[in-house]
């Protein structure tokens, strides 16, 4: 019987060889018996029994048609390629390509040759890839980040310098940092099927390929904002965002609204600071990816991303479940409920004395600003503005004296 | 009930013997080991004019920090805030601007920087939590002071002074832990 997955996919099975086969392949992933239907990547047989199981994926993309095959982290084990014929395949695959046989036998967690070589995928993503979460927006949500924590090296062997680019805008909102990406393809797969007509693609080969518009050819289509979240690193980031906050001080909770584009599902997570909507993103599933409704992928039009940034624009339904491993769920309460003030209650109307009011002394989270509402990165300009009600500029405390440096001391007049 | 320690001793509830009930002797007992005292060596340290070495491990008021040329170090992570138990500080960042690439090292920087040292408890979670080796514990107390709002430290305080505008300040700041730490 057929052997290699990679050379024959169901699909392109003639008729008569189909006719033969079982109904539901067996399939045995991690000593893990699961039935699927023929045609199934061994990925995808692997997230329907999920949890470790299933191989991390930073190219495939179960909305977008084509992907996957390109980062080699998904790489598995095939111990037997089928009950007709159970040698082992001679190489590691890489599951989001290879179908499912019958009765074929994967190693995924329990092959070391698999975490080996995963170690050593991870350790090629990262050769050109900045250790520069601290500034990365991403960082928290990224994708590559919990490849590298799961199966990075400490250290790096790399001793040359690192390909770099100038960063670029792509349209008003979408701010791409190609230093950050590792050309998995996804976004240009967004701007294949969902927009209208791609504008933007990888231009050049090997080790000088990037992610291009051609002379930052503005992207003016109305779904080019989902290319943000479909992106596992911080390469394309939401430029309304950009460093406004940390994923982590950001509150998700879900939210819809009834949108005007047909296409637009109107199902989003926004992001919330207090009442401030600081960013907008589509709702994602367990897999990282965006979520499905009905069958169809949950896109959000960049009218929902970029435009509706308050919380009247939405129906709030709740906040979104994070997994308690996440950093994005610290510090932060589980409920949208605020609980009930009592102290006007038992004081009979009196107002509580405050020994001091933070919002009076404090710099930050000034309820009189809203950072969320400029519409680029804020700048050391916003901050000037942002101080003014603040008295108090002097002597330093701790060294008593004024800063020296002349312009620090104009970003920092408040 | 089991006792919670060795030590404790049970109360005697008996009557007092003669000896207790003459009062003095005790009395007596009580001052003498007060006025052996007088004779010992005085533990007090007269703070302000005389001070106690600092254990190399000593966890005081926070400073930020710059690189040799006076950058900013601080590139607003969030990881000390994130990291601090007691929720003391904040912090909003900002892009740096062409031209301001003498002020801070990375694009992105953070343009307030604030400590609240009345919930800070010196755990120094956030130096141990910094990527950029900017946020440092320094030999420096707390000063004290009459007023609540005098303890919101923002960046101004926080900034170690500028290493090539004002080199003798940085010294001082520095302190006397530094030059022992070995450079990497």
């Amino acid at each position: 019987m057929l052997h290699c997955g990679l050379c024959l996919k169901y699909n392109d099975m003639p008729d008569e060889i189909k006719k033969d086969l079982p109904a539901n392949f067996k399939i045995t992933i991690d000593n893990i018996t699961i039935d699927v239907a023929p045609g199934t990547t061994i990925l995808n047989a692997a997230r329907a029994i999920g949890g470790d199981v299933a191989p991390p994926a930073m190219c495939y993309y179960s909305k977008l048609e084509g992907s996957g095959g390109k980062c080699r982290t998904c790489l598995v084990e095939v111990a037997a390629g089928s009950t007709a014929d159970p040698r082992p395949m001679p190489k590691l695959v890489a599951s989001c390509r290879t179908t499912v046989m019958d009765g074929m036998i994967v190693k995924n967690i329990t092959s070391d040759k698999v975490t080996d070589a995963r170690n050593g995928v991870v350790e090629f993503l990262l050769i050109n890839h900045p250790l520069d979460c601290p500034i990365c927006d991403q960082a928290g949500e990224c994708h590559l980040q919990d490849l590298g924590y799961d199966h990075g090296k400490e250290g790096t062997r790399y001793k040359f310098a690192r390909r770099t680019f100038v960063r670029e805008d792509i349209g008003p909102f979408i701010q791409l940092h190609m230093t950050r990406c590792i050309l998995c393809y996804r976004c240009t797969y967004v701007a294949d099927q969902i927009t209208n007509k791609r504008v933007h693609g990888i231009v050049d080969r090997g080790d000088h390929a990037a992610i291009s518009t051609y002379i930052s050819k503005a992207i003016e289509n109305d779904f080019s904002g989902n290319m943000i979240d479909v992106c596992p690193v911080g390469a394309l980031t939401d430029k309304t965002f950009r460093f406004k906050n940390r994923v982590w001080f950001t509150k998700p909770v879900d939210a819809h609204r009834n949108c005007k584009n047909p296409e637009c599902c109107g199902k989003a997570t926004l992001w919330l600071r207090g009442d401030e909507v600081f960013r907008v993103t589509a709702r994602k599933d367990q897999w990282g990816e965006v979520q499905s409704y009905s069958g169809k992928p949950g896109w959000i039009c960049n009218t929902c991303r970029f435009d509706k940034k308050k919380t009247s624009d939405w129906n709030i339904e709740g906040v979104t479940p994070i997994s308690r491993h996440s950093v994005i769920g610290a510090n932060k309460y589980k409920k949208l409920e605020v609980p009930q003030e009592t102290i006007q209650e038992v004081m009979k109307g009196i107002e509580p004395k405050l020994l001091m009011n933070i919002h009076n002394v404090s710099e930050v989270n000034n309820p009189n600003i809203h950072l969320s509402e400029i519409e680029r990165p804020a700048n050391s300009g916003d901050f000037k503005k942002a101080g003014q009600h603040i008295i108090g500029d002097g002597e330093s405390r701790q060294w008593g004296m004024k800063p020296l440096n002349g312009k620090e001391q104009t970003n920092e007049v408040d | 009930m089991q006792a919670l320690t060795t030590k404790s001793k049970e109360v005697s509830r008996e009557p007092m013997s003669f000896w207790e009930k003459m009062y003095l002797p005790a009395i007596f007992k009580g001052m003498m080991i007060t006025f052996s005292h007088i004779f010992k060596k005085k533990p007090t340290i007269n703070y302000p004019e005389k001070k106690r070495p600092f254990s190399p491990v000593f966890r005081g008021l926070q400073i930020l920090n710059r690189d040799e040329e006076g950058r900013e170090n601080c590139t607003a992570c969030g990881l000390c805030a994130v990291a601090c138990p007691a929720e003391a500080i904040t912090m909003e960042a900002a892009e740096r601007q062409p031209g301001e690439e003498n002020l801070y090292r990375e694009e992105k920087y953070a343009a307030k920087y604030e400590i609240n040292m009345l919930r800070c408890i010196f755990c120094g979670l956030c130096e141990e939590a910094c990527p950029k080796d900017a946020i440092y514990l320094s030999e420096t107390f707390t000063p004290a002071d009459y007023q609540r709002k005098q303890f919101i430290y923002g960046k101004k305080d926080l900034l170690i002074p500028h290493p090539t505008e004002d080199p003798e300040a940085y010294k001082k700041a520095l302190g006397n832990r530094a030059k022992k730490e070995p450079v990497n």
